[in-house]
C-alpha cells in the first residue's frame, strides 16, 4: 500500500510540475499569480521527496513485490548498499535525477525571490515544464513502482557486484546535481530570451547557480575517475568511454559558460553567445542522458536497453533543445553589442578561452557521435573511436588553453598595459627552465609531455601567485575563487602530464619472499595471511618496499554472498601512488601480482577539487547578495543595467552598487547563508 | 545581424538530432565493432574450472573453430542464453569454451551442475584481468575464433536464436567459404 502511495505522490508531482510550468509563465505577464509559483515549487519538492523516500524504504525493508527492488537488491545486501541500490539502475536513478531537479527548482524559488516577476516566473515556469517532461518519461516508460503481484519472488536478483561500492553511493548524486543544475542556467537563458532582455543583470543572476552546478559536476566527474582507478584494479583514471564523454561535454560547455558569463556581466558583451552556451550546457546533459539510457552507444555505464525509452528521451531532447533554440532564433537581439576592447585585453583572453573550449567540445562530441554518424551514412557499417584520437586533439588544445590561462590574472578589461606583461614573461622563462629540469631530475628521463605540462603548470602558478601577492590587501572572494580554480587547473595539468609519461607497471608471478624492482623501488612479498573481516575472509598479502612502505592488497571472499573481490593495496601519496593488485592464486602457491608506480596521480583529482572549491568560493562573494538588492531597485525603476562599452575600471557595477547595497542591507544583515544567492 | 542567421544553431541541432534518430533506429548496440576483430586471440595462461592445478593457454585454443563465451553466475542474461548455447554445442558440434569472468569458481561449478554444461572447458578469470585483455564490456559476450586462433566475430549481449541464425551462422558460413 505504501508503495502505491509513493507512486501516487509522484503522479501528483507530475501535475504540480505542469501547473508550475503554466503558472510560472502566466505570472510573468500577470503578477497576481506570482505568490503561487514558490508554493508550487515547494509542493513539487515535497511530493517528489515522499515518492523517493517510499522507494528507498522499499529497498530498506526488501519489498520484493516491487519489480525494481527485486531486480536490483537482495535481503543480504548491507543496508547502505540497499539505500544506494535505489539509484543503481535506470528507473531509480532517473527518479533521483527528477528529485534533484525538484531541489534545484525549490532552491531557485527561494534564492531568487527578490527578482522581478517576469524573470522569476519564467525561470521557474521553464524548470517546471522540464520536470514535467522528465516525470512524464519516468511514469510512462520506466516507473520504479511497478509491482510483481500476486507472485512476489522470495529473494531479489541482487545489485551488480561492481556497483557495491562507496563510489555508487556518492558518484551519481553529485554528478546528477551538476547535470540538472545546468537546467537553472538554461532556464535563465530561456527566460531572458522570451523577455527580450539578455543583459548584464541576467548574467549576474544566473552566474552563482551556474558556478555551483559546475562545481558539483567537476567533483562528480573527479569522483567517478577516482572510483574507476581504485575499483577496476588496473590503475587507469580516464578511458574516453562514451559515457565519460557524456559527462565531460557538459563540463566543457559549462566551463566556457562560466567564463562567458563573466564578460556578459562585467562588460555587457557576448550576450547571445552566453545564452547559446547556457542552452548548450544543459542540452549536452540531456544528450548524456540519452546516450546512457537509450543504449545508442555501448558503454560500461549503459543501462538496460529499451527502444521505447530511447525514443522518448530523444523526443524530450528535441522539444526542450529545439524549443530553446527556436526561441533563441526568434528573440535573440539582431543588433550586435558594441563593446570595444583592445588587442590584448581580458575580453580577448576570455574569447580565446571560449573558442578553445568550444573547439575541444566539438572534438569530443565528434569523436563520441562519429560511430553513429558513420553508420547512418554508410547504412550500417560499424566503427569505433579510441583514446588515441581523443588524446591527439585534446592534449594540444589544453596546452594552448593553459598558455592563455597563465596570462589571465594580469589582463585587464578593455586594454592591458604592456608593462604588466613583462613579469609574466620572466616567469614564463623561469617556468620553462623548471619544466625542463624538474621532470628530468625527479623522473630520471626526459619526456616532452611531462616537461610541457610541468612548465605550463608552474607558469600558471607563478603568475597567479604573484598577482595574489600584489593584490594582497584588496582581494575579493570572486578573485580568490578564480585564482584557486586556475591553480587547480594547473595542478591537474601537471598531474596528468607526469602520471601519463612516468607511470610504470609490471605483471609478475610472485611467491612469499620474492622481490621485484620497479622504477627504483624494490617490492618484497613479505607475508600472506588469512584474515577474517566482519563479513568476509581474505587472503591478505603484505608487501614491503625497500623504503619501508607497507602495502596490503587483498583477495576477499564473502561467504554469505559467495563472491570474490580484489582490493588493491594502494600507498597513496602526494608525490606518487604505489599500487598493487593481487591477480589469481597460482597452483604452486604463488600469486599473479600487478605492481604499478603512478607518480602524481593524486594531482589529477586534487586539481579538480581545487577547481570546484574555487567555483563555489566565487559564489560566496558578498557582491552577489549586494547587487541583487540593487538590481531590484533598478528593475523597479525600469532602467537597463547594462552599460556596454565605456565604463571605469574595475567595473561600473561594483562602484555604483556598493553604497546602495549597504543602505539596503543595514536593517537586517543576512548571515552568510546556506543559499548562494539570497 | 540577419535574423535568419540566428537560426543556425537550431539547424545544426536538427541535423544532430536526425543523426541520433537514425543511429538509434538503425543501430543494434549489441553488435559492437571490436578492435580485436581479425586479430589473434590474446595469449593467456589461466586455471581451468573444476580441475585443480590444470591450466589452459592459447595453444589449447587453436586448431579448431570455437565459440568463446564470457559468463558469470551473477549475470542473469548468461542464464538466459544458456539454453541456446547448449543447443548450439549439442546440435552443431561447435566447440564452446567458457571464460568464467569475475566469479567464484565453486559457485560457478555448482551453477554448471544445476543448469547443464555445454562448455568443453572453462577458463577462470577471477580478477577480470583477462577480460580487460579481450575488451569485455560486460557479461555475456561471445567471440567466434577460427582454427588459426583469429577472432572473427564478437557479440556483446546474449546469444539467442535470432543471433545464431542471422549473425553467427552467416559468420561461420563465411569462414567455410574462405577455406
Amino acid at each position: 500500500m505504501i508503495v502505491e502511495f509513493g507512486h501516487f505522490s509522484v503522479v501528483a508531482a507530475l501535475l504540480v510540475a505542469l501547473a508550475l510550468g503554466v503558472v510560472g509563465h502566466v505570472s510573468a505577464v500577470n503578477s497576481v499569480w506570482r505568490s503561487l509559483v514558490a508554493t508550487l515549487a515547494s509542493c513539487q519538492l515535497l511530493l517528489l521527496a515522499i515518492g523517493f523516500a517510499v522507494l528507498v524504504r522499499a529497498f530498506l525493508v526488501s519489498d520484493f513485490s516491487v519489480a525494481y527492488v527485486a531486480e536490483n537488491s537482495n535481503s543480504l545486501l548491507p543496508w547502505y548498499y540497499r539505500v544506494s541500490a535505489t539509484w543503481g539502475a535506470h528507473e531509480g536513478s532517473f527518479l533521483l535525477w527528477i528529485l534533484i531537479m525538484g531541489v534545484w527548482t525549490w532552491a531557485v524559488s527561494l534564492g531568487c525571490r527578490r527578482l522581478p516577476d517576469e524573470i522569476f516566473g519564467r525561470v521557474l515556469g521553464t524548470m517546471g515544464l522540464l520536470n514535467f517532461g522528465f516525470l512524464l518519461f519516468l511514469l510512462s516508460t520506466s516507473s520504479p513502482f511497478e509491482r510483481l503481484l500476486p507472485a512476489a519472488p522470495p529473494e531479489g536478483a541482487d545489485l551488480n557486484p561492481l556497483l557495491q561500492d562507496f563510489g555508487l553511493i556518492v558518484h551519481p548524486p553529485l554528478l546528477y546535481t551538476g547535470y540538472v543544475g545546468f537546467a537553472v542556467a538554461f532556464s535563465f537563458a530561456v527566460a531572458a530570451l522570451i523577455g527580450g532582455r539578455l543583459d548584464a543583470a541576467w548574467a549576474r543572476w544566473s552566474r552563482p547557480w551556474t558556478n555551483v552546478a559546475w562545481a558539483f559536476l567537476t567533483v562528480g566527474i573527479a569522483l567517478g575517475s577516482w572510483w574507476a582507478y581504485y575499483e577496476l584494479g588496473w590503475g587507469g583514471w580516464w578511458f574516453w568511454d562514451p559515457v565519460e564523454n557524456a559527462s565531460f561535454m557538459p563540463w566543457l560547455a559549462g566551463t566556457a559558460l562560466i567564463h562567458s558569463l563573466a564578460v556578459t556581466e562585467k562588460r555587457g558583451a557576448f550576450k547571445s553567445w552566453t545564452a547559446l552556451l547556457a542552452i548548450a550546457a544543459f542540452s549536452l546533459s540531456l544528450l548524456g542522458a540519452f546516450i546512457v539510457r537509450s543504449g545508442v552507444l555501448t558503454s560500461v555505464h549503459a543501462f538496460a536497453v529499451d527502444p521505447e525509452r530511447g525514443l522518448f528521451v530523444l523526443a524530450l531532447l528535441a522539444i526542450a533543445v529545439g524549443g530553446a533554440l527556436a526561441i533563441y532564433g526568434v528573440r535573440a537581439p539582431t543588433i550586435m553589442s558594441r563593446a570595444r576592447y583592445g588587442g590584448f585585453s581580458r575580453e580577448l583572453l576570455l574569447l580565446v578561452n571560449n573558442a578553445i573550449l568550444v573547439v575541444a567540445l566539438a572534438f569530443v562530441l565528434h569523436g563520441t557521435l562519429y560511430p553513429l554518424a558513420h553508420e547512418a551514412m554508410t547504412g550500417g557499417e560499424k566503427t569505433s573511436v579510441g583514446a588515441p584520437y581523443f588524446n591527439r586533439g585534446f592534449v594540444p588544445l589544453m596546452c594552448v588553453l593553459a598558455c592563455f590561462l597563465a596570462l589571465a590574472p594580469v589582463a585587464r578589461w578593455k586594454r592591458t598595459p604592456l608593462s604588466l606583461l613583462k613579469n609574466s614573461g620572466l616567469m614564463c622563462v623561469a617556468a620553462l627552465c623548471m619544466g625542463l629540469v624538474l621532470p628530468l631530475v625527479l623522473g630520471g628521463a626526459f619526456k616532452v609531455g611531462a616537461a610541457v605540462a610541468v612548465a605550463l603548470g608552474i607558469w600558471i602558478m607563478l603568475v597567479h601567485g604573484a598577482d595574489v601577492w600584489r593584490r594582497r590587501n584588496s582581494t575579493t572572494r570572486g578573485y580568490l575563487g578564480m585564482t584557486i580554480a586556475h591553480i587547480g587547473f594547473a595542478v591537474a595539468l601537471m598531474g596528468i602530464g607526469v602520471t601519463s609519461e612516468f607511470s610504470r607497471e609490471v605483471d609478475v608471478r610472485m611467491a612469499v619472499g620474492d622481490s621485484v624492482e620497479l622504477n627504483g623501488v624494490t617490492y618484497r612479498f613479505a607475508a600472506l595471511r588469512r584474515i577474517e573481516g566482519p563479513n568476509y575472509v581474505a587472503d591478505r598479502a603484505e608487501f614491503v618496499t625497500d623504503s619501508g612502505v607497507h602495502l596490503y592488497p587483498e583477495k576477499r571472499h564473502y561467504p554469505v554472498r559467495d563472491q570474490v573481490m580484489t582490493e588493491a593495496g594502494i600507498a597513496a601519496g602526494f608525490v606518487r601512488d604505489l599500487y598493487i593488485a593481487l591477480g589469481s592464486a597460482l597452483p604452486d602457491g604463488a600469486w599473479g601480482v600487478r605492481i604499478q608506480d603512478k607518480p602524481m596521480v593524486r594531482w589529477v583529482w586534487l586539481g579538480a577539487l581545487l577547481m570546484a572549491f574555487g567555483g563555489v568560493l566565487a559564489v560566496t562573494d558578498p557582491r552577489y547578495r549586494r547587487l541583487r538588492a540593487t538590481d531590484g531597485l533598478r528593475e523597479a525603476r525600469g532602467s537597463p543595467w547594462a552599460t556596454s562599452g565605456a565604463g571605469p575600471e574595475p567595473s561600473a557595477g561594483e562602484r555604483e552598487g556598493a553604497p546602495l547595497a549597504r543602505r539596503k542591507r543595514e536593517p537586517k544583515a543576512p548571515a552568510v547563508g546556506h543559499s548562494p544567492t539570497t | 545581424m540577419n535574423r535568419a542567421r540566428l537560426f543556425i544553431p537550431m539547424a545544426v541541432f536538427a541535423v544532430l538530432a536526425c543523426f541520433l534518430f537514425l543511429g538509434f533506429t538503425l543501430r543494434d548496440p549489441h553488435e559492437l565493432p571490436s578492435a580485436l576483430i581479425d586479430r589473434p586471440f590474446p595469449d593467456f595462461d589461466l586455471p581451468i574450472l573444476g580441475k585443480p592445478g590444470a591450466r589452459a593457454t592459447r595453444a589449447d585454443l587453436v586448431g579448431q573453430r570455437r565459440l568463446v563465451n564470457v559468463w558469470a553466475t551473477w549475470c542473469p542474461t548468461c542464464l538466459a542464453e544458456h539454453g541456446e548455447l547448449s543447443r548450439i554445442a549439442n546440435e552443431t558440434g561447435l566447440s564452446v569454451i567458457g571464460i568464467n569472468y569475475k566469479d567464484d569458481p565453486s559457485e560457478a561449478s555448482r551453477w554448471l551442475a544445476r543448469h547443464g554444461d555445454p562448455y568443453d572447458y572453462n577458463i577462470v578469470d577471477v580478477s577480470g584481468d583477462f577480460g580487460v585483455e579481450i575488451g569485455v564490456y560486460g557479461a555475456p559476450e561471445t567471440f567466434l575464433v577460427d582454427a588459426e586462433g583469429t577472432i572473427r566475430y564478437k557479440r556483446v549481449g546474449d546469444v539467442n536464436e535470432d543471433i545464431w541464425r542471422e549473425e553467427l551462422q552467416p559468420a561461420i558460413a563465411a569462414l567455410e567459404a574462405l577455406r
